[in-house]
């Protein structure tokens, strides 16, 4: 065996083993992504569920009670009935409701009249989320019963209040499935740029890199020792990862394991360049572990367009995401799992993501010395 | 690998060779204008305290930084140039051994013979042979993380060892470790290198290693201040060592007076005797210390470090050191300050302190002495209240650590292994920082302060960075604000590792003259030498006492028909031999 491979040999299995002893990798590489899939599969999620919505009818009549009877049979409401204006305030105020509607007097009169009652509608715009989620609701409410309603009565077209008619709210998307093949993004970065740049670190704090240098071990033959079981391993959490996605969200998988696995690698390495170079700067593990959690991880969650929406981003931020690798990942992602292998976006995200691996992959190489200063 | 032919008549040569460093927005020149050479096959001792510049050489030597002035040879490869020759020919073992902890003995074996491309066939005679030699085959299978200090250092050395090289660099091997581990490595040392013809660059702060080696580089303040065989800077020193006493005056006073008496190069205490070093040229005849009847000096042997004050008060233009502190009054009432009677602390199934007792009376200066892990610092916590004992009782200044905590650290100064100051603030700050935090508030705390700059001559770095000082002049700081609060007790962590000669006489300069105040010292130390500026000491392993009496006993229990007049390290390797013949005499 010549010497360089003998070297090689002895670096990657002197990683392979402290992987398998170190509890903490495996934690970062397992364990956190499963928690964060449970956290994000279970805990947080953008869908309203029995909303707390108060109900304020002044004078009760049948079309109250069948407008009203929409909501009492929504799982996205828990209605409350008020019997004044003022206490369901007080309730919204409370927080024990998001919003309340309010029917007046002579909503049955004005309708029974043809003309369009007046509808009050009151949200707290704090949690804009479930604010949002109340108007479109409400809004959508009425209009179809207000159809129904004419339907039954066997008048066409009615036109009986303003209309904004646009798709605004599909009960049957869920936004679990839309946030784990994001979240896989992110459980990459982790293992990716944190545990490279981590273990790394450890080896400058533990006076091991010093000792390493000063043999014949030549730069790019340490950071190969790197990159390859840390590959691996990031490949591992992500087969976890999409075996969680799959399996116990059932979030389809509709595009190609092939195209997932390579857009994977590639995304796989320009983390691991970015922990790399990370390392280059950082070298103990504290400061690490902040440079890979700023530059990384906080991108990676934030500009990825992985919870939040780029194109509604400031155009400034806009222009930043294009730096962060996971954006392209993330788009890779949410496609391959929610429509299908569809080229037109996945093709230059793929591009996008080798110019990445190629940059930070190269500029760790020339980043890294084989000296302390 | 068959020996290349000799290209050069030198293992090492370099020539003016400097590196500055940017800390923070000062340049510090860590090694200014240094050039020597080594011959092959011998032991370089690289001779310095902390700071000194050793670390940065081996650092250059061995490719890791650059130059920013002058050459480096290694056996006529500059290292500039061709680092990874360079690397090809030397083995480095950094200050920690660059060990894996979390791979076996084995495997960092096989780790290193990989990188060093040892061939597979030639291992198992290679492996077998180093651990042989380290006495390590039953613990092949161990984590490195899991041995002892001293067992992690010869593995360190094995590892650097797996394909002998041309030269070897050892950054502080023997730092930290027990004396017996010492002699161990220099066992080692001595037979596969020297067995094998290797050169050896072996950086070290004991200054007692110095005559191990073949030939020493004295380096201090980042300047080679001198070169040479071990016995030419004891030779300059021929004629000018003594030991001396006088009836009826306690050592210390004698010390004091002996250090401002012109003539004196230096006078330190050892054991009951004051070590004198006079100038070049002086006669015994002369030294007549003011107030002091009845002098008889004995002629000692020189030693290193009577050579390095030596050269450094001949660098620096100082002469012995003048004393502030007016000699004390009659000696203290021998009443116990501290206590400790069957103490036991014990952390799971492991004692760290196992059962011990001893006092130490008001006025004395006290030496827990042992090696890393042997329990001293244990002790010293729970004597600070910081830590509560499994058993056993404490008491100081009459104060039961159990019950009255506060009010017994109330009374005592504590001086933390690598000065807990805060780096940050500037000297003066620190002091505030520290007088407040004891209490001192006021016209007193205004008081206190201006001893504290006065008293240590700290004046002049009131606005200083704590961070940017000498470790020297932290030292002193750490000790002002010990002592902020006038304790009665004053415990200090390792006080002087690492710190230079000069330093440390002066720092014991003012132990001694608070000691003589009435303020008791406990000292830990592993240092040896240090042991003799103590009244009384312990000397601890494996959290038991092994033994204690004044430095004189211990030293003369050891005392045998080789080893006539046996050193403190003596005394301390046929204790722990001793102490280990009876551990296995009981599991027999």
């Amino acid at each position: 065996m010549n010497a360089k491979l003998m070297r090689l040999r002895g670096l990657v299995r002197k990683e392979t083993l402290q992987i398998l002893r170190d509890p903490s990798s495996i934690a970062i590489a397992f364990i956190l992504p499963t928690l964060l899939l449970l956290l994000f599969g279970y805990g947080v999620s953008l869908d309203a569920h029995h909303v707390g919505l108060g109900l304020v009818i002044d004078k009760p009549s049948a079309a109250a009670t069948s407008f009203t009877s929409e909501f009492r049979h929504s799982p996205y409401f828990t209605p409350h009935n008020f019997t004044s204006e003022s206490a369901a305030e007080r309730a919204m105020n409370n927080g024990d409701i998001d919003g309340f509607i309010w029917l007046q007097g002579d909503f049955a009169r004005q309708l029974a009249a043809g003309q369009s009652p007046a509808i009050g509608l009151f949200v707290n715009g704090i949690n804009a989320n479930n604010a949002r989620l109340i108007e479109n609701y409400v809004t959508q409410s009425w209009a179809d019963w207000v159809i129904h309603q004419a339907a039954l009565a066997g008048v066409a077209n009615p036109d009986p209040i303003d209309l904004e008619p646009r798709i605004w709210f599909n009960p049957a998307v869920r936004s679990r499935d839309y946030l784990v093949p994001g979240l896989i993004a992110v459980i990459m970065t982790l293992t990716g740029a944190l545990l490279t740049a981590l273990v790394i670190a450890r080896e400058w704090e533990r006076g091991t890199m010093e000792a390493l240098m000063v043999t014949k071990v030549s730069m790019h033959e340490i950071l190969i020792s790197k990159i390859v079981p840390y590959f691996l391993l990031g490949m591992g959490g992500m087969v976890v990862s999409v075996l969680i996605a799959t399996w116990l969200f059932g979030v389809p998988l509709l595009g190609s394991l092939i195209v997932l696995g390579l857009a994977s690698s590639l995304f796989m390495l320009a983390s691991l360049g970015m922990g790399l170079l990370i390392s280059t700067v950082a070298k103990s593990q504290f400061v690490a572990g902040q440079i890979a959690i700023i530059t990384t991880f906080l991108p990676a969650f934030i500009l990825s367009g992985f919870i939040f929406d780029i194109s509604s981003m400031p155009a400034p931020i806009q222009l930043l995401t294009h730096i962060v690798a996971a954006r392209y990942f993330v788009a890779i992602l949410q496609s391959l799992f929610l429509a299908g292998t569809v080229w037109p976006v996945i093709l230059p995200n793929l591009f996008a993501l080798l110019v990445m691996a190629v940059i930070f992959l190269g500029l760790a190489r020339l980043a890294a010395r084989k000296r302390l200063d | 690998m068959p020996p290349p032919p000799e290209t050069a008549p030198n293992a090492l040569v370099l020539t003016g060779v400097t590196r500055r460093f940017r800390v923070s927005k000062r340049v510090v020149t860590a090694l200014e204008g240094v050039s020597a050479q080594t011959a092959p096959g011998l032991v370089t001792g690289l001779i310095g305290p902390d700071g000194a510049g050793k670390t940065t050489l081996m650092r250059l030597i061995a490719g890791l930084l650059r130059l920013d002035d002058g050459t480096i040879w290694v056996f006529g490869t500059d290292v500039s140039t061709d680092p990874l020759k360079v690397q090809g020919m030397i083995s480095y073992m950094p200050q920690r051994f660059g060990l894996y902890e979390d791979l076996t003995v084995q495997e960092n074996l096989d780790l290193y013979a990989d990188l060093q491309g040892v061939p597979v066939a030639a291992r198992p005679t290679r492996y077998a042979e180093l651990l042989h030699m380290t006495g390590m085959q039953p613990f092949t299978q161990r984590l490195a993380g899991r041995l002892s200090g001293g067992m992690k250092q010869k593995l360190g050395l094995a590892c650097t060892l797996i394909r002998p090289p041309r030269l070897l660099l050892l950054d502080e091997p023997t730092v930290g470790v027990d004396p017996v581990s010492r002699r161990e490595l220099w066992r080692i040392v001595d037979h596969l290198v020297r067995g094998a013809g290797m050169s050896v660059l072996l950086s070290t702060a004991y200054l007692d290693e110095a005559e191990r080696c073949d030939e020493v580089l004295l380096l201090h303040e980042g300047q080679l201040i001198g070169a040479g065989k071990p016995g030419d800077f004891t030779q300059a020193m021929a004629g000018r060592s003594f030991l001396t006493r006088a009836e009826g005056t306690p050592k210390r006073v004698l010390q004091t007076a002996l250090s401002s008496t012109p003539g004196v190069t230096d006078a330190l205490i050892q054991g009951e005797t004051v070590r004198l070093v006079l100038n070049a040229g002086v006669t015994p005849e002369t030294i007549q210390p003011t107030g002091i009847t009845g002098l008889t000096l004995t002629p000692a042997a020189p030693r290193f470090e009577d050579r390095f004050v030596d050269l450094l008060r001949a660098k620096t233009g100082t002469q012995a050191l003048a004393t502030p502190t007016p000699p004390a009054a009659a000696s203290a009432p021998q009443e116990a300050v501290i206590e400790v009677d069957h103490l036991t602390k014990r952390f799971g199934v492991f004692a760290a302190v196992d059962d011990i007792s001893f006092t130490v009376k008001r006025g004395e200066i006290f030496g827990l002495l042992g090696a890393n892990g042997a329990g001293k610092s244990t002790t010293f916590r729970m004597l600070c209240g910081l830590l509560p004992a499994t058993s056993g009782k404490l008491r100081v200044d009459g104060f039961d650590l159990r019950t009255a905590a506060a009010i017994a650290r109330g009374r005592l100064g504590y001086m933390a292994q690598k000065f807990s100051l805060y780096g940050d603030l500037s000297v003066i700050q620190n002091l505030r920082f520290f007088a407040a935090a004891y209490g001192l508030r006021g016209a007193r705390r205004v008081e206190r302060i201006n001893w504290a700059l006065n008293e240590f001559k700290l004046g002049d770095y009131a606005d200083a960075t704590s961070r940017d000082l000498p470790l020297g002049f932290k030292q002193r700081m750490a000790l002002a604000c010990a002592l902020m609060h006038e304790p009665d007790v004053l415990f200090l962590d390792e006080p002087t590792s690492g710190v230079d000669p000069l330093a440390r006489r002066e720092f014991w300069r003012r132990i001694n003259a608070l000691a003589e105040l009435g303020v008791t010292v406990l000292v830990t130390t592993h240092f040896m030498d240090e042991a003799e500026y103590c009244d009384h000491l312990v000397i601890m392993a494996q959290g038991r006492i092994l033994a204690s009496g004044t430095s004189e006993e211990l030293k003369s229990a050891a005392r045998t028909a080789e080893l006539p007049t046996p050193t403190m390290e003596d005394a301390f390797v046929a204790l722990i031999a001793a102490a280990s013949a009876q551990q296995s005499g009981q599991a027999a």
